[in-house]
């Protein structure tokens, strides 16, 4: 299987080019293209509605970068979601009572809080993440429908709203900007720092990483907090963009992030970690809603063709 | 030079109990530098917990370390590493998700504004290789390499981190032949550079050529420590076995226990490449050997008749009938048992009770109107226990719990326990002490004694010879020799056999 004697520089590196790793691109490439030419129509193509698609995936894709670490420290966050939507209640309670900045730190606190508690569990507890964010899931969907009586709290804070929402940095929406910040430094931090070089040793080989010097409970307790903050400023983008908090903005929407990660070609077994993958793999599944809406299809339908096309990327993009 | 005299370790009267179960008693042990040292004795004899305690994963409860003359104090593995002491791990302690470069300097990566240079990495690991001699791109990911070049990334890690001292534990226990030379040419590189070696290992041939000096451990005492030349083998299997015999390794001739009755013809099976038209007539009774180097098909050609591999031509044949094994079960109702080579992952289920790792193949037998009796599973399970002698303090605790020597057992007599007429096993010894090993031996002829025939494959030639009645080598997926165990005249004939050389 290992042929070692590669003849060119060229051969060699063809044979190292993953394709399965890398099979987001492609899949990326083709669905587009796809759309392109089925849709051309239906305005697929128009710059309003592929700004529309990037706008709708920015909180997956936030929250997807930090779960790139979870996962490729071979943990998982079930929380994500439950998290964005209490710390979009947090927010926006916080603002109408105190203002804009606590307003936002509150929001910020919630989530990383939230996380170190997980990560706490999770690192010197030794419960698995499974079970510890599973039920964080459940514990904080509780806690946002209790503070809130289930009610959506208005948020009228225009700053708020330009800074999290609809605002624009000159020709730029800032919530581009966000995504911008978040994967840029996600990619640098997993793939030129320590702390990155280590989160993936260990998701690759526990034991291994413990032996050689990588503090291995901390790296676990610092992703799942990590992954508790991104989730909750994907949580106060949901409330700029929808101008309130309400507890279910994020919904569910941990199964979204985790098949980006996936399909972005992290490896659910850890010690792989793509950034830039995951944020093309949230694209990519915005860009599977929006051909599928446009097509006509019912939210039903959608739902089943959409949980197809997942099955096969990720089937696809999967290690032997 | 005084300075050279003295030992870059020294361990002296070493005490360790775990409870109340003393498992070092005073040892002394000490390397000198640039000297490839040995330490042997049977599992459980103390080597390991004595290898712990240097690099830092135990706490002595008595005696003191001396490195280079000066006294330390080894409190965790950091403290190992700081004083020089490097692993090369029997179980690979790398990242297979990393490149090689990013694994021998993971946690010392060179950094640059807090990034880090992975080519400044990966030039350091290249004039590393250079200065060992060996030829490995850093750039590759660990997890595309053959083994023999991630024990080399291992010791490449060692070094890196400055190690003046590896303790290799039997480190060629997956090498094949001529990556074994790689590794003791290396090794002889290394010496010359001033590093020692503590070298573990069972196997007497690679002792006798690379070792300086060995240690021998037995119930927790150093029974030997001498130069090599100084030794004979028997003297070092003597030290390591105590008073018992090697009895169980002389060959007797068992030929009035095997009938003329073919039990099973293999004709001209093929399986993909790595099983090329083997035939092969196994008599009832009769113990049939396979040997060869790892790779040569030994394992495919029993999993091919198992069924757990699909023969892409040639038939199986049992008592005259043609059979077709479309999987394990199908063997198993032919009354084929299969011990595979990896009793942890392929034989057993670690975290399960004895019980019912034991009754797993009998399930079907077990059934009151449909559903599991409890009480019958635990009736057979204790006879079970009570034919093979499975030492244990109650059916009920988990297999992973059990030594070696018993886990071993609990495989063979859940298989034996379905009355197989033909019993394989691969590599039944592997990671079993002496003692252990001379009783799953004794078994084998049991087995064989009772009118199952059994077809056994094994690396260690000695234990091949002594209860084989007959021994086909393979080579590349063919037989390439087929020997009466009578025109064997001793290992080296079958040594070179394997290698192909006769």
């Amino acid at each position: 299987m290992s042929n070692q004697t590669a003849f060119a520089p060229t051969l060699s590196r063809l044979k190292r080019f993953e394709w399965r790793q890398n099979i987001i691109y492609i899949a990326f490439v083709a669905v587009f293209l796809l759309f392109a030419v089925l849709l051309r129509d239906s305005g697929f193509t128009n710059p309003n509605n592929l700004m529309n698609i990037l706008r709708q995936t920015a909180t997956i894709t936030v929250m997807a970068v930090a779960m790139t670490y979870v996962i490729a420290a071979a943990e998982i966050d079930l929380s994500v979601g439950s998290i964005a939507g209490l710390s979009s209640v947090v927010t926006a309670m916080s603002i109408s009572s105190w203002g804009l900045v606590p307003g936002i730190m509150a929001g910020l606190s919630v989530g990383l809080v939230a996380g170190a508690i997980s990560g706490g569990l999770v690192a010197w507890l030794k419960v698995p993440s499974f079970l510890v964010t599973l039920g964080m899931l459940g514990l904080l969907v509780g806690v946002a429908r209790w503070i809130t009586a289930s009610a959506p709290i208005p948020i009228a804070d225009q700053t708020y709203i330009a800074i999290f929402g609809g605002g624009q940095l000159g020709p730029v929406p800032t919530i581009f900007i966000w995504v911008t910040l978040v994967v840029g430094i996600g990619a640098i931090v997993m793939n030129k720092t320590k702390f990155g070089r280590h989160v993936r040793a260990t998701g690759g080989n526990l034991v291994a990483a413990g032996y050689t010097g990588v503090k291995t409970a901390r790296v676990k307790f610092i992703v799942l907090m990590l992954s508790g903050g991104g989730a909750a400023l994907a949580g106060m983008l949901y409330a700029g963009r929808l101008q309130s908090g309400r507890f279910q903005w994020g919904t569910g929407d941990e199964l979204s992030v985790i098949a980006a990660v996936i399909l972005g070609g992290t490896s659910l077994f850890g010690g792989r970690g793509q950034v830039i993958g995951s944020l093309f793999g949230a694209v990519f599944i915005g860009l599977i809603n929006n051909g599928l809406i446009l097509m006509g299809l019912d939210v039903s339908q959608q739902q089943v063709v959409r949980g197809a096309i997942i099955i096969l990327a990720v089937a696809l993009s999967r290690k032997k | 030079m005084p300075k050279e005299l003295v030992p870059v370790i020294e361990m002296r009267e070493i005490g360790k109990s775990f409870g109340s179960n003393p498992v070092l008693k005073a040892v002394d042990f000490s390397v000198e530098v640039g000297e490839v040292h040995a330490l042997a004795g049977e599992n459980g004899a103390g080597k390991s917990t004595l290898m712990k305690i240097l690099q830092g994963v135990y706490q002595k409860d008595s005696g003191s370390i001396y490195i280079s003359g000066s006294k330390v104090e080894i409190t965790d593995t950091f403290s190992a590493k700081r004083v020089g002491i490097g692993m090369v791990f029997q179980e690979f302690s790398l990242i297979p998700s990393l490149t090689v470069a990013q694994n021998i300097f993971l946690t010392n990566e060179p950094t640059k504004y807090g990034l880090i240079r992975d080519s400044k990495a990966k030039s350091l690991a290249t004039e590393l290789f250079k200065t060992m001699e060996v030829d490995l791109d850093p750039g590759r990911l660990v997890e595309s390499l053959p083994t023999a070049l991630w024990q080399l990334t291992e010791i490449a890690k060692a070094l890196a981190q400055d190690a003046k001292i590896l303790i290799m534990d039997e480190p060629t226990a997956s090498l094949a032949k001529h990556e074994t030379e790689g590794l003791f040419s290396l090794i002889q590189r290394l010496k010359k550079k001033g590093i020692s070696i503590i070298y573990i290992s069972h196997r007497m041939d690679e002792i006798y050529r690379i070792a300086d000096r060995i240690t021998v451990l037995r119930d927790g005492s150093r029974v030997l420590t001498s130069r090599l030349e100084d030794l004979t083998p028997e003297k070092i299997v003597e030290a390591i076995v105590g008073r018992e015999s090697s009895a169980h390794l002389l060959h007797r001739d068992r030929s009035e226990n095997i009938s003329e009755e073919i039990v099973l013809e293999l004709e001209n099976l093929t399986c993909g490449s790595k099983v090329q038209g083997v035939s092969l007539k196994l008599r009832r009774g009769e113990i049939l050997g396979l040997a060869g180097l790892m790779g040569s098909g030994r394992t495919e050609l029993v999993n091919t008749v198992f069924g757990v591999l699909r023969p892409t031509s040639g038939t199986i044949s049992i008592n005259g009938k043609r059979i077709k094994n479309n999987s394990p079960a199908d063997a198993i109702l032919n009354r084929i048992a299969l011990i595979p080579e990896d009793r942890r992952s392929q034989g057993l289920v670690l975290d399960h009770p004895v019980t019912e790792n034991l009754t797993l193949p009998l399930i079907d037998q077990l059934t009151v109107a449909g559903l599991l009796s409890s009480k019958k599973a635990l009736k057979k399970s204790q006879e079970i226990i009570k034919h093979f002698e499975i030492k244990l303090a109650h059916p009920a605790i988990t297999v992973g719990s059990l030594s070696g020597g018993n886990q071993q057992r609990v495989v063979i007599g859940k298989w034996l326990a379905t009355d197989p007429e033909i019993l394989m096993m691969d590599e039944p010894t592997a990671g079993v002490d002496i003692g252990t090993k001379g009783e799953i031996l004794d078994l084998v002829r049991t087995i064989a004694n009772s009118g199952k025939s059994v077809i056994l494959i094994s690396s260690e030639l000695p234990e091949l010879l002594s209860v084989s009645d007959r021994i086909l080598v393979m080579k590349d997926g063919r037989v390439s020799k087929s020997l009466d165990r009578k025109e064997i005249p001793n290992e080296e004939y079958l040594q070179l056999a394997i290698q192909g050389a006769s």
